[in-house]
């Protein structure tokens, strides 16, 4: 079985530090990576919409000098007929050099890694794990700060469904220093399991508020999040939810002047376009980094070395 | 009350008293061709009551389903009519097909032939957790 993606957990922290090392070569030498991955592969299979996950890793392999294979929809493919995810893995193993799937059944990536000949990355499985997000937080993180230690991180919106913000705390909970700030309406409260399993058992600090502008100063990076209609099974839940936190001009008074205003995209209305032009917002920054990330990834599981 | 001893077989001791006969139907033993007692509320000096199988055939048992449900039993294998093998079952770090998944976000919920493949993730509170999904199996 080859090397795949599934959980941000499969990476250990040198091998994320190395992925932000390599990301960093790329945008100060593109030149150098442009033909690297020249005659591989990358087959996107979206099972699910996405724009940006798949445009990032399209992009992604263009710029390392490979070729796309991607299907133009869902409803198209030979899952539509029925066909499992660990038959599709095998057959899509005979064409590409790399898969990357997004998929809307949790687990389904990790099924597909079980059965391919070939590297998996999960770009997203339902509400369950997104770790090439976390990769474009991680190194958002560690340029803006220079670090990924001792931070005080606010995660805001949907803590409960939202899958980045989990990958997020799993990924941040191996370094030390770090106090997290959990900012949530009470329906949406982070899962006491990742409170307990990931936080408290990796010895951090953790508080829980529902006023965003109150933990404001304390803020080295703020973690806004959507709730997503999705996720919900009842649209009444979804509707009185869905306007919880809004980030304007004002409620950032009281922050930090280097805070580090963060968000997965993408947004509905949780953050203000009056925000996009602080110097704080870093959210477009990391559509950015993510790709980068992704190109780090692509040559770390081909096994490329520049 | 005499239960003969058994000269090639299974002996799965130790089954808290009660649980003898759930384990009989998990293991699936009514298929079995062979003589089998399932024999209720023994005195034990260590437990109190307990319950005992006897297999009397060389068969493969689930140590899994027996750990998963019963952890502390005691599978004894039989060989003319010694025990020449003394295992004591713990809580298994994995479990397949023993628990199912009941997340209706989880792939196993459309693709039924796949193992349903269950992971120990805390030992103490005796947390299963899906492999696929990560949902925490209840039991009710």
């Amino acid at each position: 079985m080859s090397r795949s993606l599934i959980d941000i957990r499969d990476l250990s922290t040198t091998e994320i530090e190395e992925l932000i090392r390599t990301a960093e070569d790329i945008i100060a030498d593109p030149k150098k990576y442009s033909e690297i991955c020249h005659g591989k592969k990358l087959a996107t299979l979206f099972f699910e919409p996405s724009t940006r996950t798949r445009l990032s890793f399209e992009a992604a392999m263009y710029e390392l000098g490979g070729q796309v294979l991607s299907m133009s929809n869902a409803a198209s493919s030979s899952a539509a007929k029925g066909e499992s995810v660990a038959d599709t893995a095998k057959t899509v193993s005979c064409y590409a050099d790399i898969i990357a799937m997004r998929h809307p059944k949790e687990g389904a990536p990790l099924v597909a890694a079980m059965n391919a000949s070939i590297p998996v990355i999960n770009a997203g499985d339902g509400g369950h794990n997104h770790p090439t997000q976390t990769l474009a937080d991680l190194c958002t993180i560690s340029r803006e700060k220079g670090r990924l230690d001792n931070l005080t991180v606010g995660l805001c919106g949907d803590l409960k469904f939202g899958r980045t913000v989990h990958s997020l705390i799993e990924a941040l909970s191996r370094y030390t220093g770090i106090k997290f700030v959990l900012i949530s309406p009470v329906e949406l409260k982070l899962p006491s399991y990742v409170k307990k399993d990931v936080i408290q058992a990796h010895g951090l600090e953790y508080s829980q508020t529902t006023d965003l502008e109150a933990v404001m100063p304390e803020l080295d990076i703020l973690y806004m999040t959507r709730v997503q209609r999705e996720r919900f099974f009842n649209e009444e839940d979804y509707l009185r939810l869905k306007d919880s936190y809004i980030l304007t001009p004002e409620k950032l008074k009281g922050a930090k002047d280097d805070l580090c205003i963060m968000h997965p995209l993408p947004r509905v209305n949780e953050i203000s376009v009056a925000i996009d032009d602080d110097p704080r917002a870093c959210y477009f920054k990391q559509v950015l980094n993510g790709k980068y990330m992704r190109m780090a990834l692509i040559m770390k599981l081909l096994e490329i070395e520049v | 009350m005499h239960v003969d001893s058994i000269n090639n077989g299974i002996v799965i001791d130790h089954i808290t008293a009660g649980k003898g006969l759930q384990l009989y139907n998990l293991l699936g033993l009514e298929l079995q061709d062979c003589t089998i007692a399932i024999i209720k509320n023994v005195a034990s000096r260590k437990m109190g009551r307990k319950d005992i199988i006897k297999i009397d055939a060389d068969i493969s048992v689930n140590t899994d389903i027996l750990g998963y449900v019963d952890p502390g039993v005691t599978v004894n294998i039989i060989k003319g009519g010694e025990i020449v093998e003394k295992k004591n079952i713990s809580l298994p770090n994995k479990l397949v097909n023993v628990i199912f998944c009941k997340n209706p976000r989880c792939i196993t919920s459309t693709e039924q032939e796949l193992s349903q493949i269950f992971n120990l993730t805390n030992e103490k509170n005796r947390v299963y957790r899906c492999a696929y999904c990560e949902a925490k199996f209840e039991e009710k």
